[in-house]
């Protein structure tokens, strides 16, 4: 091919993937018959042919180096099979056919400083967004939260202690790439955003970020002589939409960019519809390297919840039983007039009933 | 050529404590990669790191990056504080299509990580939360070098921008007994049809794919997906009456009791009994498919074998009117022939063009169906109303309603069609 030639793309597209599926799972595609959780991190199915697939499930710090991905795929190929699934959640799974190949493969493992677990009624790796080492917008760091939060909860993920299945989430500004969790630790500016009006006309397109702000408080005006946007502070929510769009209206702020944490975000139909996770705590400080303030809430909810939930509540089945008054009682949470919600469908939130526990 | 080394006491905390550490993995690179192109911009990746660390601020910016014949597909990144980390001042991701289910061989991600570690910087995470392989931090130059390789041997860019993005599916009929779906084949029928909005990004926003196997939705397609598609079943669910006592046997002399009160009193329809002679019954006309029962017993209890899917749309997360699930708009839809999934695939089409002409700017789905009302989206689509659409029936009044004969005539047409068919 002629260097100077530039080459047309192959749009191929998504790939199939049966042809890295371990072969028991292609063989027994759409009929198995049944699962058991021998232990934590182990999952074994069984076909409706009799066929078994054991699964080792692997926790990861998920920003893989070259290193790291190499030594991942020695371990499969010695002492698993040779194929590797990744969950949602960005752990690691390895697919053996032979029970016998299960412990080796999990020293090998563990050996090398990878954490089994992660299944059932654990809490699972922690979903995990972009943060300082990649996004554009970021209040704060993803990876570092995380593996501050794993190293504290890794006896969570490695046991199987939890009433059921945990997931929490990060997200590093309040778009919320993160998605809903049982638990959600979540950027939450508190200052509207400081301006810088030299920038504004040359960088941003000034009718899109005005459409942009869900609160219509942003509006063209007139600052030292050139065309800028500026805020109505009073109406401000200090969500950051304006941010992507138009950088010169920076939201994050060393001091006032602060975590928030909310609970009971699920997303499975079982037992309830699919629920959106709710406000419990704000104000945490956001507090590199390590962030104890935030990881103690999630400490604090975690234990609250293993006291008192019953076996296969998920954290919202949990606080629908119990009522939130009980749940900011049990965890010593302050509430205030920040948790009443103001947003459409609000009078919905509202409880227009005499259903109070004493 | 000796690499700078930055002071890094904050990123440096994070090599403590028992998690395996991504800083850990960084400063490998850093130190030990034979290539001093990787260490110098791994090196200068961690000094900037570190700089937001101490004075908590991002200092990536975005622009305009990407490669021969497409305009998507990667996220650019530019560095503000390039001057004073200038190894690492371009360092884009590249955003990949992971195969259907997050399948791979070793030997594919071996081939995958050799051909990042000649053009890129040597770091890679599977997957970002919109679903790509993420391949993070490469030069402008570089993109093109590495994706023309990686191209060649059967991987193409995912979305980027106001387009359809990459899809995601749970692991599904590949090793779940749950699964009512080939959530691969669905998956791949999709997104595969709009490569071309894939690459192209000139949609209002964005639109997601999501398919969950089962209604327990591990995909979190409701919720993030502007097209949610989950498998479900019409028939009734099997009982294994042996396994269902010897679950109760179990847990010993209060096995009984235990699934009482954790797996029948969940029952959100108070579907299940159990009887006196410790067999279960289950009133399938009033099952909702919430899938409590058959988590808590798998061994016993399974989807039945009249499979399809359950749609919904318009499901997205915060901005910018706040947090959306997707709406039913196909309560149950058979998924066999070539011509179910063609059919799918043309409703995506539509659902796609009818939003392509009537979204606004950044708008989604969901907020445009929130703006135009669910009944105005159907008609655009060419979808007929139905009541597992709606938790209930509006409770307002205050609403024209002269046109209720014909409507109630088009509901005993339908009626009387599907009772014909």
């Amino acid at each position: 091919m002629s260097a100077d030639k530039p080459r047309s793309p192959i749009e191929s597209g998504c790939p199939d993937g049966f042809q890295y599926m371990h072969p028991v799972m292609r063989k027994n595609y759409g009929a198995w018959k049944f699962h058991e959780h021998p232990k934590p991190g182990v999952l074994r199915h069984v076909g409706f042919s009799g066929d078994e697939i054991w699964t080792v499930r692997v926790g990861t710090q998920r920003i893989l180096d070259i290193f790291s991905l190499r030594e991942l795929c020695d371990i499969g190929d010695e002492f698993a099979d040779g194929f590797i699934h990744f969950t949602i959640r960005s752990n690691v799974e390895y697919m053996v056919a032979d029970p016998a190949k299960v412990e080796p493969l999990i020293k090998a493992i563990t050996d090398k400083g990878y954490i089994v677990g992660g299944t059932k009624n654990s809490v699972t790796m922690l979903s995990h967004t972009q943060g300082w080492l990649h996004c554009d917008i970021p209040g704060t760091d993803a990876s570092g939260v995380v593996k501050s939060m794993m190293d504290e909860l890794i006896d969570e993920f490695r046991e199987c202690n939890m009433p059921n299945r945990v997931h929490i989430t990060t997200s590093c500004c309040q778009i919320n790439c993160g998605g809903q969790g049982d638990i959600a630790i979540n950027v939450q500016h508190t200052k509207p955003p400081k301006i810088n009006h030299d920038l504004v006309s040359n960088v941003c397109e000034r009718p899109s970020v005005v459409a942009r702000c869900p609160v219509a408080a942003i509006r063209p005006a007139m600052v030292n002589g050139k065309p800028s946007l500026e805020v109505d502070e009073k109406k401000c929510i200090c969500c950051g939409a304006c941010f992507p769009p138009c950088p010169p209206m920076q939201i994050n702020d060393a001091e006032h960019s602060k975590l928030a944490v909310w609970v009971g975000g699920n997303h499975s139909n079982a037992r309830s519809k699919p629920t959106f996770q709710k406000l419990v705590a704000a104000g945490i400080p956001n507090n590199p390297p390590r962030w104890p303030e935030a990881t103690a809430i999630v400490k604090n909810i975690l234990q609250a919840y293993k006291n008192d939930a019953k076996d296969w509540e998920r954290i919202n089945d949990w606080i629908e039983r119990i009522g939130w008054p009980r749940f900011f009682e049990v965890t010593n949470l302050p509430f205030t007039k920040y948790h009443i919600d103001n947003w459409r469908g609000a009078r919905n939130s509202l409880n227009a009933s005499t259903h109070i526990r004493f | 050529m000796a690499k700078k080394i930055y002071e890094t006491p904050m990123l440096d905390e994070l090599e403590n404590g028992p998690w395996p550490s991504f800083i850990s993995g960084i400063k490998k690179l850093r130190d030990d990669h034979p290539d001093e192109r990787i260490q110098a911009v791994t090196s200068s990746l961690l000094g900037q790191l570190e700089h937001s660390y101490e004075t908590r601020k991002g200092y990536w910016k975005g622009g305009t990056v990407s490669v021969f014949g497409y305009g998507g597909g990667i996220i650019p990144r530019f560095s503000e504080v390039g001057a004073a980390f200038p190894e690492s001042k371009e360092f884009h991701t590249i955003r990949v299509q992971p195969p259907a289910g997050n399948h791979y061989t070793t030997d594919m991600l071996r081939q995958l990580g050799d051909s990042w570690e000649k053009y890129g910087s040597g770091l890679q995470t599977f997957h970002g939360q919109t679903g790509n392989i993420m391949f993070i931090g490469t030069t402008t130059e570089n993109t093109q070098h590495f994706f023309d390789e990686i191209n060649g041997y059967g991987w193409d860019l995912g979305g980027a921008g106001p387009c359809v993005r990459t899809a995601m599916s749970c692991v599904g009929a590949s090793r779940c007994e749950m699964s009512c779906a080939n959530e691969h084949g669905i998956h791949r029928h999709l997104v595969n049809n709009f490569t071309d909005d894939v690459h192209r990004p000139a949609l209002p926003y964005k639109f997601k794919f999501k398919v969950s196997g089962c209604p327990n939705d591990c995909q979190n397609a409701i919720e993030r997906a502007d097209m949610a598609i989950i498998g479900t079943w019409r028939d009734d669910m099997k009982v294994d009456q042996v396994e269902f006592k010897n679950y109760l046997d179990a847990k010993g002399e209060n096995g009984r009791q235990y699934y009482i009160d954790n797996m029948t009193s969940r029952c959100p329809t108070n579907a299940l009994t159990i009887n006196d002679d410790d067999t279960l019954t289950v009133d399938n006309r009033n099952c909702v498919r919430c899938m409590h029962c058959l988590n808590v017993m798998p061994k016993a209890l399974h989807p039945g074998d009249d499979h399809g899917v359950t749609v919904l749309v318009g499901g997205k997360r915060t901005l910018k009117i706040g947090d959306l699930m997707g709406t039913v708009v196909i309560p149950f839809k058979r998924m066999e022939t070539e011509e179910d999934y063609e059919s799918l695939v043309e409703l995506a089409e539509e659902m796609i063009d009818f939003w392509a002409e009537n979204g606004l700017e950044h708008e989604r789905t969901g907020e445009m169906i929130e703006r135009i009302g669910l009944v105005n989206y159907l008609e655009g689509i060419g979808l007929e109303v139905d009541p597992n659409m709606v938790s209930s029936p509006r409770q307002s009044s205050y609403i024209r309603m002269d046109g209720w004969d014909e409507e109630a005539e088009k509901w005993f047409d339908r009626k009387a069609e599907a009772a014909n068919a």
